[in-house]
This record gives structure tokens, sequence and C-alpha cells, in this order.
């Protein structure tokens, strides 16, 4: 019996294991040819490296200084932190008013927000891209904290007001009557209220700046010295080419801090992805 | 510029413009304090709201009029053209493949990841390792599509029959067949889209997994175990049952992919630049903003990719109509 039921499950784990490798092999290739030779990397398959081991650190010394991808990491740190910050504190305080305080046409303004939740960024490009040209904002940090706090907004908005308007109306009502107001109420005791809900839109919202390559394209006009990661990431596939042994080194260095994110937050990680991308 | 400077910048910027926010909110307060108490009920939602409302204007709502003002206009954006840029949209060839490309991508990429995303949670459900698997293929969701799409141009990789080969898929396709010829996976139109969905589908099934394996635990088992002592198969009851019970959580997963599908821009962007006929609109609405420089047509461009969201934003206005009415 035990045995019949082991056979009848074999197809299920032998499909469960073949997805699990697609999903990892092509991740384990990227960071074994980023630590082999770069001769070796160009004349046989990484999956050699096995047979034939010899690794070296050269590929991440060439990447971090000649390519500039140190200063590209610190880029993308520079942009993401504020970018995560401003968007997340102005939608509270939004989410807020909308959740907690009675005025005339608040579903209407909801109700936009909701629209806002799925206009694409390409739609904004080029209007935005004039304005901060006439600002002389093109090519800075700033015109990236901004444009991000914009496009990060309806979602923010949209989840917290949500989440808002779950808490428990006693514990809100008995502030008022302790006589607290609006912002002591918001600051002592909804702000505290929302770690978890704040935590994975802090960290969907980071990611999102982390990973984002069209709006640093677009608004920080490849200037080298304020690319992101992703930017210098993508140059150097346009001017490597077939340039593996530096490309995959430069791809894992992208790809460090999300890895990390994603080993110690997971949780928060799939909860803000998935209420991110599903918008519930 | 030292890499010092901007670090600073950063630093003064998160800390100070969260203390400036804050600053403001409760001097606003103060102000409103001293209002009547029906003014200040009045005036006190706007105070917390126009921060927010100022940037969903400046970089939403103005932009998006101004866009659909600027496709009716010229290259530089200057004189009124008519249609002329949308009957490029829809005319010229190069649009044209894009236009094409995005409807694949809808299609293909949707059917993929919602197919494959209900596959593995229900297979993953009926093992141990379940929270492992779901991590493993969610895994990709952190990474950005830049790095997918070099992970994945490095699987593609082609070299001449005969030379090794350094391309995992070709690898593996000249080892385990004899006659394989090695492919240029991203050269030959229509393959090369559809191997370019396979990475969207790699870096998003693990999305749909975790959502659907979380609407599998809100299948009540009772109804499972009764049709199972009724004598139904696992297959009958997965489609009689489970199969029903997921309708709503599969509309919103394909409409979210719908959403993503229209945007996609970066993996295209990165491994094929649009070339070899892999372009899509946002990719096209890109080049024809910075490479072409023709306003007008990334106008057009751009308002098309708005009108396919329409559907879904009408939709989503729905559904949470549907909510307040509940509450």
């Amino acid at each position: 019996m035990r045995v019949g039921r082991a056979v009848r499950r074999a197809p299920v784990h032998a499909a469960l294991w073949l997805i699990c490798a697609v999903w990892l092999v092509p991740v384990i290739g990227l960071l074994v040819s980023s630590l082999r030779p770069a001769p070796a990397v160009a004349e046989s398959g990484w999956w050699t490296a096995v047979r034939h081991p010899a690794f070296t650190l050269d590929n991440y010394r060439e990447v971090l200084a000649a390519q500039g991808l140190g200063r590209s990491f610190l880029n993308s740190v520079v942009i993401a932190v504020p970018a995560t910050i401003f968007p997340l504190l102005l939608a509270a305080y939004a989410a807020y008013a909308l959740a907690w305080m009675p005025f005339r046409g608040r579903g209407l303004l909801f109700g936009l927000v909701v629209l806002l939740l799925a206009v694409p960024v390409q739609t904004t490009l080029v209007p935005v891209l004039r304005l901060f040209t006439a600002a002389g904002l093109t090519g800075t940090f700033p015109a990236l904290w901004l444009a991000h706090t914009g496009y990060g907004l309806p979602l923010a908005v949209f989840l917290l007001r949500n989440f808002f308007a779950g808490l428990p109306a006693e514990t809100l009502d008995a502030a008022a009557l302790d006589g607290a107001g609006a912002a002591e109420t918001f600051f002592r005791i909804v702000l505290p209220l929302s770690v978890p809900a704040v935590a994975s839109l802090a960290i969907f919202q980071f990611l999102w700046v982390w990973n984002d390559l069209l709006v640093a394209l677009s608004y920080l006009g490849g200037r080298p010295d304020v690319a992101p990661l992703t930017v210098a990431l993508a140059d150097m596939v346009n001017s490597l080419g077939e340039g593996w042994p530096l490309l995959t080194a430069g791809a894992f260095v992208s790809m460090l801090l999300p890895l990390a994110v994603f080993a110690t937050l997971q949780r928060y990680v799939v909860r803000g992805l998935v209420a991110g991308a599903l918008k519930e | 510029m030292s890499p010092v400077l901007p670090a600073a910048l950063a630093l003064a910027a998160a800390a100070g413009a969260p203390a400036v926010s804050i600053a403001y909110i409760l001097a606003a307060e103060f102000v409103v304090g001293r209002l009547s108490p029906l003014r200040r009920t009045a005036a006190r939602p706007w105070v917390w709201l126009a921060p927010a409302l100022a940037f969903l204007s400046v970089f939403l709502v103005y932009p998006t009029l101004e866009t659909i003002l600027l496709s009716l206009r010229d290259a530089t954006g200057t004189r009124w053209v008519g249609a002329a840029n949308y009957l490029y949209a829809f005319r010229s060839g190069e649009a044209l493949v894009a236009l094409w490309n995005t409807l694949a991508w809808l299609v293909v990429f949707t059917a993929l990841v919602v197919a494959g995303g209900l596959g593995v949670a229900a297979l993953a459900e009926r093992v141990r390792y379940d929270a492992a698997v779901r991590a493993v293929v969610f895994l990709p969701m952190a990474l950005s599509f830049t790095a997918a799409g070099v992970i994945w141009k490095f699987v593609y990789a082609f070299r001449p029959a005969g030379a090794p080969q350094i391309g995992l898929l070709n690898a593996a396709l000249t080892a385990a067949f004899r006659h394989f010829t090695p492919q240029a996976w991203l050269v030959e139109a229509p393959r090369n889209t559809l191997c370019l969905i396979a990475v969207g589908l790699w870096v998003w099934m693990g999305f749909a997994a975790a959502v659907f394996a979380a609407a599998l635990r809100a299948v009540p088992r009772e109804m499972l175990e009764a049709a199972r002592v009724d004598g139904a198969g696992e297959w009958r009851v997965f489609a009689r049952i489970v199969l029903p019970a997921l309708g709503p959580t599969t509309a919103a997963v394909a409409t979210a992919m719908v959403i993503t599908a229209l945007k996609v821009f970066d993996v295209v962007y990165v491994m094929t630049s649009g070339n070899y006929d892999t372009d899509v609109l946002a990719n096209r609405m890109y080049q024809a903003l910075f490479v072409d420089q023709h306003l007008g047509r990334a106008g057009a461009l751009a308002v098309i990719l708005l009108a396919a969201t329409v559907p879904v934003m009408l939709l989503n206005l729905r559904r949470l109509r549907g909510e307040e009415a509940v509450r």
C-alpha cells in the first residue's frame, strides 16, 4: 500500500523537482560563470567547472572598478532609500484621511486613486521629462526620488487606506476621547498598528525602485556617474555583447541585495510583491 | 563628483524630507485646531491629502492628459497633425510588429503564467516540501528583469555546430539529441518572442503560484473529502470542485498579468533591443521618444497602451464599488 502510493506520487515529485531545476539552474550557472576565469567561460560550458575547478574573483574586481558597478551599487542605494520612504509617508497621510475622516468627495477621490493604479509609466514619460528638463533636474537623483514618489503613491494609498480602514474603530475613538488630536492618533496609534502592512509595502516599493530600468533610463539621460545598477548592467549588455565573464558578474552584483532581502524577509517579500501585483 | 556627496545628499533627503513632512502635519494641525469645529472638520482631510494629491497631479494626472494632446502633435510637439501618429502606430511596419508582439505577450504570457502557477500550486500542495518549491519559483520575482535578461541570454547563448556550446539550452539539447543543430534562439522570429515570453514566465510564475496556493488552501476540505468518498478520482475532484472555486482568483491573476504584459519593456530592451522582430509597444514607445525623438509618435504609442488598460481600470473600479456596498 505504502509502496503503491509512493509509485503513484513519483510523477508529482519528478515534475516538481524538474520545475525547481529549471528555476534554479540558470541562476547557479550565472554564479558559477561569474567566478570562472574569463578564457574558461568563453571556451567551455560552466557545468564543466565541476571537472576542472578553477575559480577567481577577477571578474568582480573588473566590474566593480573598471565597469563602475561599485559606484552604481551606491547610486542604486541612494536612489532607492528616499524613493521608498517618501511615497510611503505621503501615502500614509492621505490614506489616513481617506479611511478615517468623512468629507464630501471622499469616494470620488478614492475612485481616482484606483483609476491611477493601472496608468502605465509610459503614459507620463514625455511630459514629466519636459518638466524635469525645465527645472534642470534631468540626470539628478532628486528627479528619480520625485518621480518614484508620484508613481508609487496610487498603490501605497490604495493598500494603506484598506489596511487603515480595517483598524478597530474603538481604539481610535478611545484615543479621541482621551483628547488625542488627529496627528497624535496617527503617529501614536495608526502607524504602530500598521507596521506589518507598511513593512510589506516598503519592501515592494524598495525592490520596485531597485529593479526599475525604464524610469532611471528615461530621467537620468544615460549619465554613467548617476546610473543605478540596472542601467549600468543594460549598458554593459549593449557594449560587451557576449562578454559573459563580466556580464554574469555584473548581473550577480545587481542581484545581491534583492537576494539578501528575499533570504531574510521572505514572508514580507512574498506578501509585498503579491499585494503589489494583485493590488488587493 | 565624488561618491561621498550623493550618499550624504541621500542621507539628508531620507531623514530631512520625513522630518519636513511631519513638521508640516504638526503645523497644519495646529492651525486647523484654531478653526471653529465646523471648519476644522471641513479643512482637516485636505491638510492630510494635499502632499499626495500634489504628487498625483504633477506626475500622473497632468502628464496623462498632456500625453493625449501630444499624441495629436508633430515630432517636436509644436504643430497639430491630427491622427497622423495613430496612422503610424497602426500602419507602419515597425509599429505593427510591436503591436502584434504585444498581443502575443498578452495572450501567451498570461495563459502560461496562469496555467503554470495553478499547476505548480496544485502539485506542490500534494508534497511536504511545498513551501520550498514555492520559494524557489518565487525567487526571480525579487530580481530585476534586467538581471533575468542577462541570466537567460546566457542560457540561450549560441555557438555554431561543432564548437563547444556555452549556452545551457543548446548544450543540453545537443547532448540529448544526436541530430540536433544548435539554434540562435533570439534571432529567428516568431520563436524568439516565445523565448522572451519564457523569461517572463520564469519571473512571474512564482507570483501566480503563491496566489493560487492561498486560494487552494481556502477550498473547503469537507467538499473534497465528500467527493472522494463518493468515488470521484483526483482529476474529477480537481475539475469539478477545485477549478470552479478558483474562478475569481484566476480572473485576478489574469488581470494582473495582462497589465504586466502590456507594459513589458526591460526583457526586450536588454535581450534583443527589439531587433529581429521582437519589438513590443513599450519598447517602441521608448525608441520613438529617445532614438527617433518623435514626441507625437511616442505619445500615440503611450495612449494606445493607456487605452488597453482602460478595461482593467473599469473592472477595478467596479470591484471597488462592490466592496464598498458590502462595507
